[in-house]
């Protein structure tokens, strides 16, 4: 129980420019840019009516136990039910966990290393069978097959602090008789016993994930369950056509009373796959489609239509999401061995040239000086570089750092960044204008995206060998903590000789021991200024330039009721949305 | 494809008994002057000629240029942007055309416009120029060798044609230029890139030009000049050189300079799919390639591409005037 409470105490520590009209449970109306950020638009209580969704994509995939995208995470609430979920709710209640399939968070014991919840009685299947604990361990074991479900997060079959799984283990398909009590015992129906094999205090986000809703043996179909995907949540699937469109209906088995955090206004959400982004922009401001489902904000086009119109601009938001881009400053290649040198380069950027870079304060973001976005608790404000006031860069500092680096007319490195994304081709680029003002010569460095971090930015003999001495980098956390945000970025150990790692500056051994005590902390409350301690201390090091929090600039449907961005997904909540008609 | 070996015919001595068929020859005038005197008839082709000059003098006073009338092609003129309202498009009308910035500057961070179109020429034309001349090599020693010689050696070097042009060349492109390294023979960065730019699109457009300069070869080969410098004992390299070459210039000059285009539009296709040049050096392709997502900005688009479609059909018209002038039975 003192996990929700600390979380809110965490939303109200968090600062951040947030408006005050976001106390829980109450709804404000409101509208204007950005309204819809912190509080309700258009608050409505009617059900019925259809929303109509659009992905420019292909849907990664429906099946709860692999799809790996926030979108997907924020939709899928709508037709399954994992044991806790993210709070319905505006702005920053919205990152609060509520429970979901279970009664009550997680209760841990041994050290956070099991974790117990009890599962809600008379949950239903869409075929009207009650949902079992068997059934959320038959989801959680699925999952772990990454031959089966490849794309999913993984952090249950994790080898060294995952579950307790026995060696050998690969999935309820290959080892179907293998006995699995050590990882999750389920003694009676409604309870479910998680052991892990190292302490994980923040587990309840764990149970959030979508590979905790129930999937029924009987009807698992592998690889294909994603196109005849069973529902426990408000809604089912109806007439799925792979790849094109699919729709979802009301689910008659599902029982309000075992649900208090859905209201389920719409009658039908309709779906369409592979839509043109720049249709979709144009049809969500002509009022016929109401939601362009990956929320990555419109297109350029749309861009500068919304922002110079002012009644287009009134009816779009502007939410912060949970990534930040950065770029990496390699202690490994010198001069950069020298904490001057890196320095010099914090302080000779030009800071407003990464934000435009990235589509300006409203399409790419705002100005960071932390690694953790204001979005994730824990977050606390600092700016040990500042760059002066304009923000253009601070070069007196510049060059103080680079004669105390006893480079006094610069040097030269290299800058790496993935080819096909336009946005590091523009930051690079501007690292080279603003670094070459402080003398310091930048190559630029192009590798293709897939083997990035394989090959390339993420290897470190390479990165030594080719002296790539700063690489475009971003992160988006898989959920809105200080864990899911920091530990693949700034923890030394996740560097692997053979490459592949997001991080490739940080090596600080007093950082990792700080993660791992963080993982031992109960209060959630402490625990999240821990995380904030960490950001401070990475970044005294001075191995990470921080660019921006990213922003993406969304309209708002015409049609749509109830509409809100969660902060736990940085886009509307598609729980909460109603439709007017 | 008719080229007669007459008309091939452009050195003053080559020839002295050849009779042009066609157009009735002024007694006293070469072939040169001819062919010369066509061409300046040929109004449009010489506008494509002069234009050519013109953007070859562009292109070797590129940095003098930019020096009086732009500002160096990478440098950011985020002042020019709107970020303040957060569009990022250049303030003021026609993407911010003045006089400093006389194409406008581009969104995002504002380069100018103008400068990177002259810098731009340097790139197309240098790699168009040499990727031709590494064609034309190829394909012209190995078109006479065929063609010369015959026999096998002939059906080898057809079917390796067959070979070449059959050879999806994009893709290749592509995937060569995807995974080529950093630092190879001596070079690295931009240098290598132009280098393997020039190899590729040199290297796998030979066979046009091959197959041209082989049919002639083939009935140069059998005809009375050639039998009697035979006859008389000359060897092979002596007729290859004095007989068949002199005749093949004229092929190989029209075919050049119509080579030169299509490889100015591949490098362009390269750049534009991001496997040409490295930024942040301007590319007319790797500037179309940037304007894409800005579809909203024009003028960022209009630029780069009407500076190579002014630049291909230049070459076109001055290559077919050229064709008209030294080959006028081509004139259909």
């Amino acid at each position: 129980m003192g996990v929700s409470a600390a979380l809110v105490l965490a939303a109200c520590g968090g600062g951040g420019g947030a408006g005050n009209n976001e106390q829980p449970g109450t709804q404000t109306s409101a509208s204007g840019f950005n309204a819809a950020s912190t509080s309700v638009v258009n608050p409505s209580d009617k059900k019925g009516g259809t929303l109509k969704f659009a992905n420019e994509g292909d849907w990664d995939t429906l099946d709860p136990g692999e799809t790996y995208y926030a979108y997907s995470w924020n939709f899928a609430r709508l037709y399954g039910r994992s044991l806790m979920m993210f709070k319905s709710a505006p702005g920053k209640e919205g990152n609060q966990l509520v429970p979901d399939l279970a009664e009550a968070p997680g209760q841990a014991s041994d050290n956070a290393k099991t974790w117990t919840y009890k599962l809600r009685k008379g949950v239903k299947f869409d075929d009207g069978t009650e949902v079992t604990s068997a059934d959320v361990k038959y989801a959680v074991l699925r999952s772990t097959d990454k031959q089966t479900f490849p794309n999913g997060p993984a952090y249950w079959e994790a080898p060294d602090n995952g579950l307790a799984l026995p060696s050998g283990y690969k999935g309820p398909y290959k080892s179907p008789n293998m006995n699995t009590d050590s990882a999750i015992e389920t003694p009676d129906k409604y309870t479910i016993v998680f052991h892990l094999k190292k302490p994980f205090a923040a587990f309840d986000y764990l149970a959030q994930q979508p590979d905790t809703m129930p999937v029924p043996k009987a009807k698992d179909t592998g690889a294909k369950y994603r196109n005849s995907v069973v529902s426990t949540g408000p809604y089912k699937f109806a007439d799925l056509q792979p790849g094109k469109s699919f729709n979802l209906v009301r689910n008659d088995q599902w029982d309000p009373a075992t649900d208090p955090n859905r209201k389920a206004l719409p009658d039908r959400i309709e779906v369409s796959l592979n839509v043109n982004a720049d249709d979709i922009d144009n049809r969500i401001i002509s009022g016929d489609l109401d939601v362009a489902v990956t929320a990555l904000g419109v297109q350029p086009a749309a861009q500068s239509r919304v922002l110079t119109d002012p009644t287009l601009k009134e009816n779009s938001d502007n939410p912060l999401g949970v990534r930040l881009w950065y770029t990496s400053i390699n202690p490994t290649v010198p001069p950069l061995n020298n904490i001057e040198c890196r320095k010099a380069v914090e302080y000779a950027m030009d800071h407003t040239s990464y934000q435009t870079a990235y589509g300006g304060q409203f399409a790419g973001g705002d100005l960071a000086t932390t690694i953790l976005p204001p979005s994730i608790p824990g977050y606390s404000k600092f700016d040990l570089f500042p760059d002066g006031p304009d923000h253009k860069g601070d070069l007196d500092a510049a060059k103080k750092s680079l004669e105390a680096c006893g480079q006094p007319n610069g040097f030269e490195t290299n800058i790496a960044y993935r080819a096909e994304r336009p946005k590091e081709k523009a930051t690079a680029e501007a690292f080279q204008q603003a670094l070459g003002r402080v003398g310091i010569k930048l190559t630029l460095k192009p590798y293709p995206q897939g083997d990035y971090f394989a090959q390339y930015a993420g290897l470190p003999p390479y990165v030594v060998k080719n002296k790539l001495g700063l690489a475009l980098n971003g992160w988006a956390a898989d959920w809105p903590d200080g864990f899911g945000f920091l530990s693949q970025i700034v923890d030394s150990r996740v560097i692997r000789a053979t490459g592949g790692s997001s991080n490739t500056s940080v090596r600080i051994p007093e950082v990792d021991k700080m993660l791992d005590t963080a993982l031992t902390e109960l209060n959630t409350d402490k625990r999240n200024q821990m995380w904030g301690e960490i950001d401070k201390r990475v970044m005294q090091d001075a191995v990470i330039y921080p660019g921006i929090y990213s922003k993406s600039l969304l309209v708002r449907s015409k049609n749509g009721t109830n509409i809100f961005v969660t902060d736990a997904y940085g886009e509307y909540d598609y729980l909460g949305m109603g439709a007017q008609k | 494809m008719t080229l007669p070996p007459e008309a091939g015919a452009e050195a003053e001595a080559a020839i002295p008994e050849a009779v042009l068929a066609g157009a009735g020859p002024t007694e006293g005038r070469s072939l040169g002057q001819i062919a010369w005197m066509r061409l300046k008839r040929d109004k449009v082709a010489l506008g494509g000629g002069i234009f050519l000059i013109f953007l070859i003098l562009v292109a070797i006073f590129a940095p003098l240029i930019v020096k009086y009338l732009g500002s160096p092609p990478n440098e950011f003129h985020q002042e020019l942007i709107d970020t303040a309202g957060g569009t990022l498009e250049p303030i003021g009308r026609f993407g911010g055309m003045s006089w400093d910035h006389l194409m406008g500057v581009e969104p995002v961070n504002g380069r100018d416009i103008f400068s990177r179109i002259v810098y731009g020429s340097r790139i197309s034309l240098l790699i168009a120029f040499l990727a031709t001349l590494l064609s034309v090599a190829i394909g012209t020693t190995l078109g006479i060798i065929s063609g010369f010689i015959g026999g096998w050696t002939d059906t080898f070097t057809s079917r390796l044609m067959d070979v070449f042009l059959a050879f999806p060349l994009l893709v290749l492109a592509i995937a060569l230029a995807g995974v080529f390294p950093d630092q190879a023979f001596g070079l690295q960065g931009n240098q290598l890139r132009i280098a393997l730019l020039i190899f590729i699109i040199g290297f796998f457009n030979w066979p046009y030009i091959g197959r041209i300069i082989r049919g002639q070869t083939l009935s140069l080969r059998e005809r009375e000049f050639v039998e009697s410098a035979r006859s008389i004992g000359a060897r092979r390299g002596y007729i290859l050189r004095t007989e068949i070459l002199p005749n093949l210039m004229a092929p190989i000059l029209v075919y050049s300079t119509l080579l030169i285009p299509t490889n100015i539009l591949f490098e362009a296709a390269l750049s534009f799919l991001g496997v040409g040049i490295r930024p942040p050096t301007a590319s007319w392709g790797g500037m179309l390639s940037d304007a894409v997502v800005f579809y909203t900005q024009p003028h960022f688009m209009f630029w780069p591409g009407m500076a190579i479609f002014v630049t291909v059909l230049a070459f076109n018209l001055f290559g077919d005037g050229l064709r008209d002038a030294l080959d006028p039975r081509a004139n259909r």
